[in-house]
């Protein structure tokens, strides 16, 4: 466990120390979390119940997620911000794919793994103090952001039935459970990418094709094609654990100190 | 402290494709030596290295290292030797005390920063302890690297070209440490490029290029590949001299050279007045006489071409 510490201790250390990381860490988390409140305000009260918009105006395939209760206007703001936990959803994948990018394929570059690798650490400790550096910061500010973005939606005027919605089992789901298993899955891709390329950047450009999977959710809403509820988002974590599974067991594959040390150029 | 046998390594490229980098190696290394492997570019001495720090596996042959069998012990092994990789490989962004400290760390050592203080004040960079390792110059980055191989204080040490690449004045200083640990009584294996550094440092080397061509103390090897010669300066050289002197008991081989004579002697201190009477017999002046060393550089070249192995690129 003291190896485990002392490597995130060590990436930590270095990453932050790169202001594209940081700028990955805080710029894109707040944006992602003040684009839904925005949207949210501007089509609140303010918009005398967003000018007359019915239930009738709704996807009739997402009218399952309104309450009986809801206005016309509440059931819109339900069925846009459901657009948006898409964004929420991509920050873990993001954000590790970042630091995984440098933290990997740093030390390549700086031909640092060999003296690493020479230490008593086992592959098992090395690997996962590399992934818990770069899925830990991810998911607390996956995290982080949604309470922010929770605590502020009773500030500007959001109805007490969206803001029940948006903390109900769907987006929870998503939060608390898919990101984190999305960050495990971008890690290990990063760390996969990363044994075959040189550049970081070419490692994050080709890790940040998970996004793909949550841009066919999103496109799939939008079309009308699903709905995203309990049901679609249990079947999602339901694959991210497979994938999980297939991409941890491609990052160890990977992550073999002969294969490192003489085939990592 | 180290003994091999046999120790193979076939990297295998592609299906069908084999590259041999180090064939049935065996050595022997005690307890306190300081071990040269001199080998051109290429050679395996690194994958040596690292098969002997259990960073990759054999592909044949056993070895053991501080008592501890490769392959059964990698751990121990790793906890019990010290490296100095090709390349420094320290955390730039990081300072000094960080990249020690984090080393300290992954090798268990108990008071962390009365340690990495010890070394970094040994090593001359205490006072730069807080500044981030990328602002230090190439000799400041190779020392610190030393002192990382340090820090858990292991009985035996791997140097891979420690001075590769260093000015003059930072390389003198990294030997005069190498001369310093090895007074410490640490085994130390030293690959190198610099032959000078290697017969400056070593009590043994080993000639490598995939097979062990010779090892031996540079004296024997100096012995064996050009027996002991004396040179004798004289103000004039008489050619018919040197038949004269060929006859004499002890002289192995004659050749003149300029005004001198280089002379080959099976025992210098026993046969050297005998010539030296010979010569001032035969009128000549003698100004000066001494033992022809040849370099270490010398001797490599000369084992590598009797060898076959034609590529000497250092």
């Amino acid at each position: 466990m003291k190896h485990i510490k002392t490597i995130i201790d060590k990436e930590w250390a270095e990453v932050f120390k790169n202001r594209m990381v940081l700028f990955t860490m805080i710029f894109l988390p707040l944006i992602f979390t003040v684009l839904p409140l925005v949207m949210l305000y501007l089509t609140g009260e303010g918009m005398g119940d967003m000018g007359g918009v019915n239930t009738a105006d709704v996807p009739i395939e997402f009218l399952s997620q309104c309450d009986e209760g809801m206005t016309g206007g509440e059931c819109m703001q339900i069925y846009l911000i459901n657009e948006f936990l898409l964004l929420f959803m991509m920050m873990p994948i993001i954000i590790p794919v970042t630091i995984a990018a440098y933290s990997i394929v740093g030390e390549k570059t700086t031909h640092s793994l060999e003296p690493l690798l020479a230490t008593p650490i086992t592959t098992f400790e090395l690997l996962a103090g590399k992934s818990l550096a770069a899925a830990i910061p991810a998911i607390i500010v996956g995290w982080a952001s949604f309470g922010i973005f929770l605590l502020a939606l009773p500030l500007i005027g959001v109805s007490s039935a969206v803001i029940r919605y948006i903390a109900g089992p769907t987006w929870l789901l998503a939060i608390l459970i898919a990101g984190p298993l999305m960050a495990v899955a971008s890690v290990n891709l990063a760390l996969y990418v990363s044994s075959r390329v040189n550049d970081p950047r070419t490692a994050e450009q080709v890790a940040a094709l998970l996004l793909v999977p949550l841009f066919g959710l999103l496109f799939a809403q939008l079309a009308g094609v699903i709905v995203i509820n309990v049901l679609v988002m249990l079947s999602f974590i339901g694959g991210m654990i497979l994938l999980d599974i297939a991409m941890i067991y491609l990052g160890v594959s990977v992550f073999q100190r002969e294969n490192i040390l003489t085939r990592w150029k | 402290m180290i003994q091999t046998q046999k120790l193979t390594k076939i990297f295998k490229i592609k299906k069908g494709e084999d590259i041999p980098a180090v064939v049935d190696l065996t050595l022997s290394i005690p307890e306190g030596e300081v071990f040269g492997f001199l080998g051109p570019n290429g050679a395996g001495k690194t994958t040596t290295v690292r098969m002997l720090t259990s960073l990759i596996e054999p592909t044949s042959g056993t070895a053991t290292v501080n008592g501890l069998r490769l392959g059964d012990d990698d751990q121990a092994i790793r906890r019990s030797v010290g490296i100095l990789t090709e390349s420094p490989g320290l955390y730039e962004r990081l300072s000094a005390f960080k990249n020690l400290s984090i080393y300290a760390n992954l090798y268990d050592v108990e008071d962390v920063d009365r340690q990495v203080e010890k070394y970094l004040s040994m090593l001359g960079l205490w006072s730069r302890r807080d500044d981030p390792v990328g602002s230090f110059s190439k000799g400041m980055r190779q020392k610190l690297a030393i002192a990382r191989a340090l820090l858990h204080e292991p009985p035996l040490l791997f140097l891979d070209e420690p001075t590769s690449g260093l000015d003059p004045e930072a390389a003198s200083l990294v030997r005069s440490f190498i001369e310093e640990l090895k007074g410490e009584g640490r085994t130390i294996f030293i690959c190198t490029h610099n032959l000078n550094e290697a017969d400056r440092l070593c009590d043994r080397i080993g000639i490598f290029k995939t097979h062990l061509i010779e090892v031996d103390t540079p004296a024997n090897l100096r012995l064996k590949i050009y027996g002991r010669k004396v040179v004798f300066h004289l103000r004039e050289l008489d050619p018919l001299w040197i038949d004269s002197i060929r006859e004499l008991e002890g002289v192995q081989d004659i050749q003149s050279v300029d005004q001198k004579l280089v002379v080959g002697l099976s025992e210098p201190e026993k046969t050297n007045p005998i010539v030296i009477r010979k010569l001032v017999q035969l009128g000549a002046d003698v100004q000066f006489v001494g033992e022809l060393r040849h370099s270490l550089e010398d001797i490599y070249l000369q084992t590598m071409k009797t060898s076959g192995k034609e590529d000497v690129t250092l």
